[in-house]
């Protein structure tokens, strides 16, 4: 029971982070909110993989003298790859969060979904 | 934040030594954590403490946005020019073999071109969200 | 030298062309650079396909670097028939879009839409020719956000809350497709189709493929509209600029089909289907997502929104193809993502041919229009006959297909859900054609020209190719059952 608690307390904070941010996408109202829960979650998955990608007393991949063991550079250019996505996709989000500011004059969604409806 | 005296010294001394660790993580990709994305946001980072304090006029006389989407634009044609030359000279798509005698040179050739494309479309696409979320022109 | 690179160049000539686009003067000019590299990646389709035509497989490694230590491209009959259809739709869209598109969006932003574009283009046709699931994520992401971009160019302001809500829940599909891939990796070591499907056979009961597996799926069925997870389309197809509808309609979801039949089918096998029991979960949704999709159509009251809710309905279809996990269904699913293209890219030209003209598509503005325009409408009789399944038409095949493999399995409530979402198609078709023609128009309206011929040139052009492989099965049957053995899937044994 304990191993399974302490031995892989990193799945417990992914999933923790997980959970945390996609509540927060799901539940605020709030537009910023949601796209600050969404990178939340991106984050948590950026955890799993580099916590899982991690070798025990590796060096960087670098061929040198006197090291056998080195780090396996793949999760670690998927999570590059993976932070550059979700970079893209915040600034995507805040771009239209303030032109929604600008066309609407509010952010909070129960009042844009009011002034959809009431034309 | 111009009259304030300590933000505008650091700011001025900061600039050039930030620049400087910006190239410094894009060349030394190969050796150490690095390279082009990170390099390009270092960089961006440097323009964007420079606007945040002495105002974005500044930049905009150094770096005005016509000539950032050319930098966007010129940075991803680097990249897709390297494979496109590696294609042209008889490899795969981006075979850096093929770009030198030895193959471990054009290796090192081939991943410092591209990296360079990437950092500068990196820091140029950051520049370009600073100033279309910071821009008072077109708030009203 | 082309041809040893012919699938690569389908990716990276328009990758190449974007930013170039980005730096091109407003004006024509834009249009004119756009439309001649996705003809010219439309004429590469073609050539890619006749190469595979006959079952063999391409085998591309970039860089040099052998798989699966390296990124491969490997195009089989699948990759370069879902490939045709991007490529063609992208190439009938363009004469389609020099119109819609200098009415609805404003001179100085022409070249960066046509830029986007393009990026939308090199993501959805890097997923077709890629063999390693990563960079299937990656172009899956780069498809996704120049599509979020290119919804937010419409002219209504709700344009930007869809394109919104689009991409809150298509990250958070990505993002589960993430994390499943991370999961098989994690099992097995490789990221290449092909490897992964050799080292996931001796593992298939463990708990994280069966994890990762559940995670793939779940995310795909997001960017899929899945029955429950559809709420970001009818928004986001009607307030898109009319070109962007046709072409979304037409490809992106059809795409995700097509990352469904890799994933389950190459990287996991039949067989894993049918120890998880994913074919019943994908049999009810899909049944579900037909009855509630047509019914959601039939009580709209917009021309847009209901050929959106028709088109979650079609997209239920090919899950429940995908369901039957047999010969015939799969082959009924790769049909009809062919003929579905055809279709839907016909009806949501004529639907942008009405907004051009009349600038609303609410049935309200737009009743008896029929009359005034009557070769749109007879485009959009033509097709809402395929789309019913009239014999003569495209619609008619895919529909027979699924039919034979429901009947096959003897599963005879799904059969009747297959006849059902017929019957209710006729019912919201002919809501729209009565509405079009039949109607008075209101006094007040204005009398309204015919479209221009560079929006009725297209859509006659897909409208006869819908009754054209209505008629000769060859190429899509054909490339559907090489397709499908390819895949690995086996006929129905009891």
């Amino acid at each position: 029971m304990i191993d399974i608690i302490i031995g892989h307390y990193n799945y417990w904070i992914v999933i923790l982070l997980m959970m945390a941010g996609f509540y927060t996408v799901i539940n605020r109202g709030n537009l910023i909110k949601k796209i600050a829960g969404l990178n939340i979650f991106q984050t948590s998955v950026f955890l799993l993989y580099i916590s899982i990608g991690y070798v025990n007393e590796g060096t960087t991949p670098i061929i040198a003298e006197g090291f056998t063991r080195y780090a396996n550079p793949l999760p670690h250019v998927l999570i590059l790859t993976a932070i550059v996505v979700g970079v893209s996709t915040t600034a995507l989000g805040l771009a239209l969060v303030v032109r929604i500011k600008k066309a609407y004059g509010t952010i909070e969604e129960d009042e844009i979904h009011d002034k959809d409806m009431s034309l | 934040m111009k009259h304030n005296l300590v933000l505008r010294f650091i700011t001025k001394y900061l600039f050039p030594v930030i620049a400087l660790f910006a190239l410094y993580v894009q060349f030394h990709g190969d050796y150490g954590p690095g390279g082009g994305f990170q390099a390009g946001v270092i960089l961006s980072v440097a323009f964007i403490l420079y606007a945040m304090v002495f105002g974005m006029e500044t930049i905009e006389q150094v770096l005005p946005l016509r000539v950032l989407r050319i930098l966007a634009s010129t940075g991803v044609l680097i990249y897709s020019g390297t494979g496109i030359i590696t294609l042209l000279m008889g490899g795969n798509f981006l075979d850096y073999d093929i770009l030198s005698l030895r193959p471990i040179q054009g290796q090192h050739i081939g991943i410092m071109v591209i990296e360079l494309g990437v950092g500068i479309t990196v820091s140029a696409v950051m520049l370009i969200i600073f100033y279309a979320f910071s821009d008072r022109r077109n708030h009203d | 030298m082309i041809e040893q690179n012919l699938c690569l160049l389908l990716v990276v000539i328009p990758l190449i062309a974007a930013p170039v686009t980005a730096m091109l003067p407003a004006g024509r000019s834009p249009w004119l650079f756009t439309l001649v590299i996705t003809w010219l990646c439309f004429a590469m389709s073609i050539w890619q396909l006749t190469m595979v035509l006959d079952g063999s497989t391409i085998s591309y490694e970039l860089g040099g670097w052998a798989p699966p230590w390296g990124i491969e491209y490997h195009i089989d009959a699948l990759n370069a028939f879902v490939a045709l259809i991007v490529s063609g739709i992208a190439a009938i869209t363009l004469p389609y879009a020099l119109r819609t598109v200098e009415r609805e969006i404003q001179l100085q932003e022409t070249s960066l839409f046509y830029a986007v574009f393009l990026l939308c283009l090199v993501g959805l046709l890097g997923i077709a020719q890629t063999g390693d699931v990563f960079n299937l994520f990656v172009f899956l992401e780069i498809s996704s956000l120049s599509s979020y971009v290119l919804i937010a160019m419409g002219k209504r302001r709700r344009a930007l809350t869809a394109a919104y809500q689009y991409l809150i829940m298509g990250s958070i599909g990505a993002t589960f497709l993430l994390i499943g891939i991370g999961l098989i990796y994690a099992e097995t070591g490789t990221l290449n189709m092909q490897d992964l499907h050799q080292r996931l056979q001796p593992i298939l009961e463990h708990r994280t493929v069966h994890t990762g597996f559940v995670f793939m799926v779940v995310g795909i069925a997001l960017k899929l509209a899945l029955f429950p997870l559809h709420l970001w389309l009818p928004n986001a197809y009607k307030y898109s600029p009319s070109a962007i509808s046709v072409f979304l309609s037409a490809t992106a979801t059809k795409v995700a089909v097509y990352i469904m039949l890799r994933i389950v089918f190459t990287v996991f096998s039949t067989s894993f289907l049918r120890i998880t029991h994913t074919e019943f979960i994908f049999l009810i949704l899909g049944a579900f997502g037909v009855v509630f999709a047509s019914i959601a159509a039939i009580v709209q009251y917009d021309l847009k929104r209901i050929l959106a809710y028709s088109s979650i309905a079609q997209i239920s279809y090919m899950v429940l193809g995908m369901g039957f996990a047999s010969t015939l269904g799969i082959t009924a699913t790769v049909v009809h993502v062919f003929n579905h293209a055809l279709m839907k890219g016909a009806l949501f030209m004529a639907a942008g041919a009405i907004v051009y003209r009349v600038g609303s598509s609410r049935f309200e503005n737009i009743y008896g229009i029929g009359r005034q325009m009557p070769w749109t409408f007879a485009a959009i009789f033509v097709s809402g006959l395929s789309l019913i399944g009239i014999p003569g038409t495209a619609g008619f095949i895919s529909k027979w297909y699924f039919m034979l493999a429901a009947l096959e399995q003897q599963a005879w409530l799904i059969a009747l859900v297959i006849l059902l979402g017929s019957l209710l198609s006729v019912v919201y078709m002919w809501k729209i054609f009565e509405a079009l023609f039949f109607r008075r128009s209101a006094c007040t309206a204005a009398p309204v020209a015919e479209a221009p011929l560079s929006l009725l040139v297209p859509m006659w052009i897909l409208v006869l190719a819908n009754i054209y492989f209505g008629i000769n099965t060859e190429l899509t049957v054909g490339v559907a059952e090489t397709a499908v053995r390819l895949l690995g899937v086996t006929a129905y044994h009891e």
